[in-house]
């Protein structure tokens, strides 16, 4: 997948975790700039990121991603 | 656990149509969508637009009230209770544990656990509680000794939140999150976590059966679907949640089968195709030979299978059933001659074998046995005929059978449309009791007229109080009937057990036997005093069994009724009849009994609620042919 493909893919999830049809991430985009994102949405995020893409991320890396470009990168480098 | 659920075709469509409705549609549209093989964030998305439905709406579901108390995060597990609850027409208002406070909130309940009374309480503990007490290398003795008390420790909990809140309790069995110490060796090795944990749950359910607490058997369902899939050790770092999010719908279904069976909203009867179902093969086509079953092929072996796993439901009180497109006479000569055959004529309670639409057929089948179409579960391999149900009846459960005739009997199985909350002795007994009815039938269409048909009977009637060793039987007839019903109110075992010990109430329970057999408990009546009118009884809860309508039963117990509350010197009896979508048979009951409504209801009998008043100075008992055994 392409980085803009990846990036629609998670908005799409954060979208409906967050009942927010037109939200859109950049590759900037950091958790404290959308609203309702707290860390009960952030482990929904991930559990969802996980079973759409196939992945498993580190548990050290769930706490270390500093922005949604951050994500997109790992997908990307995990081969998606 | 949800593969019996048919994967939505588009999800997302589907549910942005929904919300875009509004009203009873919008209701019945996230109920349709809830009947889905739904994944995680799929649950969260359904249960997001349940919220926020305005409460006008969410008044079209039966609410429910359950507090879950845990000692880990259950967040994640809310949404998929409430959507498993939607699956069922259910809505829950729920009061969501702090993690790690379940002994405080069960011993100091906060407020708005108080607010919510609940009416039933789900413990989620963790084995994580004990393990760190017990040395790897602790003996036999003392590792039973932690396991006891610290079970002696959850019965105290139970105790306290049934006293607290008149709840029913559920406990989530314990699921094994540890690893091997010793390898093989944990099974013998006293201290080991993975012994300790079987043990624990070992106790737990001798505990349960004792106390009368249903279990969420989460260790059962992790056996089958894998530790891994319910466990992830990386949620339990991250979040402390102990059930992994994509565990949380089949968690959620498992809660919601409980609280339905506790309802009486478990299915009753189990619907059965012939063709491909019941055997291999098209019998008007391949004949008695042709057909493939049993012994000689897996197939056949497959087929034979489930119907060993049917008849199994028959014994504990399932009734079973027929619903087939054939020539009868060929399709009955098979079921009686073929050797193989596990189920016979003697097994159905009902036959629909015709070339009929099966849709019609499956209402014929309810009609026959007095249940509703939503007690029937139907097994078809026919994907065409499956859709043509849901489409035309879609309170009937219709499970998607895979591909494969060896995996129909896990499918159906893993549904759990029959799930049990108690076994009772008229369970024991149901299968029989609906082979009498036939027998009854056809004395009846031997008798000249009703009268002699009744006669003929010969009825006999037993009528006691509550008695502690009929709480089960009262509290699961009281739940699950929905005809005979008058107020359409449920009570839990607490609440029945509450009438029972209360010597102002007047309870009455009633078992008919006639010359076909015992037709078990039949009815229940509780008659409570009422606050402003010392010379009255209300009559709170009557119901009756639809296996013995048309027996006079009603004029009977209404006699009983009358001269117990006037041992008690009270005149009169006061009544609701409250409206329910199933209990319109009932809708002239008082009338005919003799009470005068106490407001005219409006002409278009629209009311929900009509309340009736009986003065005893003028009842007169009517005359049946029923006779009674004792006071």
């Amino acid at each position: 997948m392409t980085e803009p493909e990846i990036l629609r893919a998670l908005s799409e999830i954060l979208g409906d975790l967050l009942g927010d049809d037109a939200l859109a991430l950049s590759l900037e985009t950091r958790r404290a700039d959308v609203p309702g994102w707290d860390s009960f949405t952030y482990v929904n995020f991930i559990v969802a990121v996980e079973m759409r893409f196939g992945v498993k991320f580190k548990v050290a890396e769930v706490e270390s991603f500093e922005n949604v470009g951050a994500i997109v990168r790992r997908l990307r480098e995990l081969g998606k | 656990m949800l593969s019996a659920l048919p994967t939505a075709r588009d999800f997302r469509g589907e549910l942005r149509a929904a919300r875009a409705s509004a009203g009873a549609l919008r209701v019945q549209r996230l109920r349709a969508l809830s009947q889905h093989r739904l994944d995680y964030l799929e649950t969260l998305q359904l249960d997001r637009a349940l919220q926020a439905l305005p409460a006008e709406e969410r008044a079209l579901l039966a609410p429910v009230r359950v507090a879950v108390l845990s000692s880990a995060t259950i967040d994640q597990l809310l949404p998929a209770i409430r959507v498993a609850a939607l699956r069922r027409g259910l809505d829950v208002y729920m009061y969501a544990g702090g993690y790690g406070q379940y002994r405080q909130e069960t011993f100091e309940p906060p407020p708005a656990l108080r607010a919510l009374a609940p009416e039933l309480v789900l413990f989620s503990v963790s084995a994580r509680e004990l393990l760190g007490s017990i040395p790897l290398t602790a003996r036999s003795r003392e590792a039973d000794e932690h396991i006891d008390s610290f079970v002696a420790g959850l019965r105290g909990l139970w105790r306290r939140a049934r006293a607290g809140f008149d709840a029913g309790i559920v406990h989530q069995t314990f699921l094994d999150v540890t690893e091997p110490v010793f390898g093989s060796f944990d099974r013998l090795a006293p201290g080991a976590p993975a012994r300790i944990v079987d043990r624990l749950n070992l106790r737990l359910a001798e505990a349960a059966v004792e106390d009368d607490v249903a279990l969420l058997d989460v260790a059962r369902a992790s056996e089958r679907t894998g530790r891994d899939f319910w466990f992830s050790q990386a949620r339990w770092l991250q979040a402390k949640q102990e059930i992994a999010p994509p565990a949380a719908p089949a968690y959620g279904e498992l809660l919601a089968r409980i609280i339905a069976a506790r309802r009486g909203l478990s299915r009753k009867c189990l619907v059965l195709d012939l063709d491909n179902t019941l055997w291999g093969g098209v019998i008007g086509d391949e004949g008695l030979q042709g057909i493939v079953l049993g012994a000689g092929s897996a197939a056949g072996e497959a087929h034979a299978g489930l119907q060993r796993y049917a008849k199994q439901l028959r014994e504990r009180g399932i009734l079973l059933a027929i619903c087939s497109k054939n020539e009868r006479a060929t399709a009955i000569a098979a079921i009686e001659r073929h050797p193989e055959m596990i189920l016979r004529m003697a097994d159905f309670a009902a036959v629909q074998v015709n070339w009929t639409d099966k849709a019609e057929n499956l209402r014929a089948i309810a009609q026959q046995l007095n249940i509703g179409p939503d007690s029937l579960v139907f097994v078809d391999d026919s994907a065409v005929e499956r859709a043509r149900i849901r489409e035309a009846l879609p309170m009937v459960a219709v499970p998607e059978l895979p591909e494969d005739v060896a995996d129909y009997v896990s499918c159906l199985a893993g549904a759990g449309y029959f799930e049990a909350v108690a076994l009772t002795s008229d369970d024991r007994l149901r299968a029989a009791q609906y082979a009498q009815n036939a027998a009854r039938d056809n004395f009846r269409e031997s008798q000249q007229s009703m009268g002699e048909f009744l006669r003929g009977l010969e009825m006999k009637l037993d009528c006691r109080a509550f008695a502690e060793v009929d709480l089960p039987r009262v509290t699961q007839l009281i739940n699950k009937t929905n005809q005979f019903n008058t107020t359409g109110r449920r009570h839990g075992a607490e609440a029945v057990a509450k009438f029972a010990a209360a010597a102002a109430d007047i309870t009455l329970q009633l078992r008919l036997t006639d010359r076909f057999g015992d037709n078990g408990l039949v009815s229940v009546l509780i008659l409570r005093p009422l606050a402003e009118d010392p010379q009255a009884f209300e009559l709170d809860t009557w119901v009756m069994s639809c296996r013995v309508f048309g027996r006079e039963l009603e004029y009977e117990a209404s006699n009983i009724a009358v001269e117990t509350v006037r041992a008690r010197g009270a005149t009169r009896i006061v009544a609701d009849y409250v409206r329910t979508d199933k209990n319109g048979v009932i809708a002239g009951l008082f009338a005919q009994l003799g009470f005068v409504p106490l407001a005219e209801p409006p002409a278009d009998g629209s009311a929900a609620t009509t309340r009736w008043v009986l003065t005893l100075a003028d009842y007169r008992p009517r005359t049946t042919c029923i006779e009674r055994r004792s006071g």
